[in-house]
């Protein structure tokens, strides 16, 4: 469904990616690993085109995707993202910023689309908070009101980019639980992620990636449990047990 | 004191006259700067090369030219060119030009304050650049906006008076002309009036900017 072939990125003179090729398929959940500064989260800006790539190709449901076509819209209506940090409209309430893109880029009638909107904050366990304004939520709500957003897009994927890194420990269980949810509900995930529990539990296959290179892919447990690669054993080991 | 209260009911007919003219002014010529203020602004931030560059280099030249060589620029020259208007047209369009520079500074500042997140979970769920400026970025760059916007308001009512200088009977004027006839200081009462007109919009701005935060 997503497919990466041999995608290099430089910002400047740093080169980020370094030739990644990957694929993802329907209904896979997809956990990208590695230190911070490695390439992950570039790989998720460029698969809507948030940002764009210097070679390589990337495909979504088989549309190459360029940042600056006008077919980049329909991938980006079918590939929804949450964001690191949330990045919820502050001036709309919980609710208008489930609707804003079926209302506003889909052009669903609003009725229709208010009450799918309801449904979904009550599926991410927010229904009585529907009238509140983003600032007067917690990080966790806030987080889970940006998947309801994501998901009000009837996405065929959805593109997670840390979304509990910014989250208080305590806040954290809420995001990964809906996220979890999801998955068994058979939704195509690429998750970048710190959160090595919910990688090995929820993923299908993790790929680790260091100096914009995958070092090392397979299924979550083998790639977790028993890493191959030198430089995988090196950073697991220092996550896992950091003191 | 007395003599002022006399003074005051004598020259208040003329003196309101020139109060009308002014608010027409000052209101019009506020309309044109914000809507041209806007577009400079729009252009200036649509990363697009040539607009740009066209509005940096707009902005620059307005910002260089003095308000009242503008004035008499439009409304003494430009008939040479064929183009004649009245000196109320002509001082509705001058300061209308000379704000918008002052405008689009004001409006570029609100707009790239606004969180690049904003501006990526609205690209992210296929918004284009202008819905995400209608339904994103304005809405929030407003709040911003909207102090400095009340400075520029009331420097645009006391700039007003400039359009005295191509003869528009504006307060100022009507001021002048009292105190050249009669030598009374009629200027007293003159300043009173543009700090009485300067009031409300104070107050509008300050309505504005309460209803811009409830949210």
């Amino acid at each position: 469904m997503i497919e990466l072939t041999d995608v290099h990125k430089s910002f400047g003179k740093t080169e980020v990616l370094k030739g990644i090729t990957a694929s993802v398929d329907k209904g896979e959940v997809v956990c990208i690993i590695g230190p911070s500064g490695s390439g992950k989260s570039t790989i998720l800006r460029c698969i809507n085109g948030l940002e764009g790539y210097d070679s390589g190709d990337i495909r979504v449901e088989g549309t190459k995707v360029e940042r600056n076509a006008p077919s980049i819209v329909t991938i980006r209506t079918r590939v929804s993202m949450v964001f690191q940090r949330f990045n919820l409209f502050p001036h709309r309430t919980a609710l208008e910023n489930v609707i804003e893109g079926p209302v506003y880029v889909k052009k669903e009638p609003r009725a229709e689309s208010l009450e799918r909107g309801r449904a979904l904050l009550a599926q991410v366990g927010l229904a009585e908070k529907a009238e509140s304004y983003p600032p007067q939520l917690s990080g966790g709500q806030q987080q889970r009101v940006a998947i309801a957003r994501a998901l009000a897009m009837q996405p065929k994927a959805i593109l997670f980019d840390e979304p509990t890194s910014a989250l208080d420990p305590e806040l954290v269980g809420d995001v990964l639980g809906v996220m979890r949810k999801l998955a068994d509900d058979g939704m195509t995930m690429v998750v970048v992620t710190h959160e090595m529990a919910f990688a090995k539990d929820v993923a299908d296959r993790v790929l680790f990636i260091d100096g914009g290179v995958i070092v090392e892919q397979g299924p979550a447990k083998s790639v977790l449990n028993q890493p191959q690669h030198a430089r995988t054993q090196d950073f697991l080991r220092r996550v896992l047990h950091p003191l | 004191m007395q003599a002022f209260w006399r003074d005051t009911v004598e020259f208040m007919p003329i003196l309101l006259g020139g109060v009308a003219l002014t608010i027409i002014v000052t209101l019009g010529s506020l309309l044109l700067s914000t809507v041209l203020g806007l577009v400079w602004a729009l252009m200036r931030v649509s990363g697009i090369g040539i607009l740009t560059g066209l509005s940096g280099g707009v902005i620059n030249v307005i910002r260089g030219i003095p308000i009242i060589v503008l004035l008499f620029y439009l409304y003494f020259v430009m008939p040479e060119f064929g183009v004649t208007m009245t000196a109320l047209q002509a001082a509705i369009l001058g300061l209308g030009i000379a704000y918008s520079a002052y405008q689009a500074e004001n409006f570029r500042a609100g707009i790239e304050a606004i969180d690049k997140g904003q501006i990526e979970a609205a690209q992210a769920i296929g918004m284009g650049w202008w819905p995400t400026m209608r339904r994103v970025v304005l809405p929030q760059a407003v709040k911003i906006v909207l102090p400095p916007y009340g400075n520029i308001m009331i420097m645009l009512l006391k700039d007003s008076s400039q359009a005295s200088t191509i003869t528009v009977a504006e307060l100022a004027l009507q001021g002048k002309l009292i105190a050249s006839s009669t030598f009374k200081n009629v200027f007293t009462l003159v300043a009173l009036m543009y700090l009485t007109m300067s009031i409300p919009l104070i107050l509008l701005v300050r309505h504005l900017e309460k209803r811009a935060g409830r949210k």
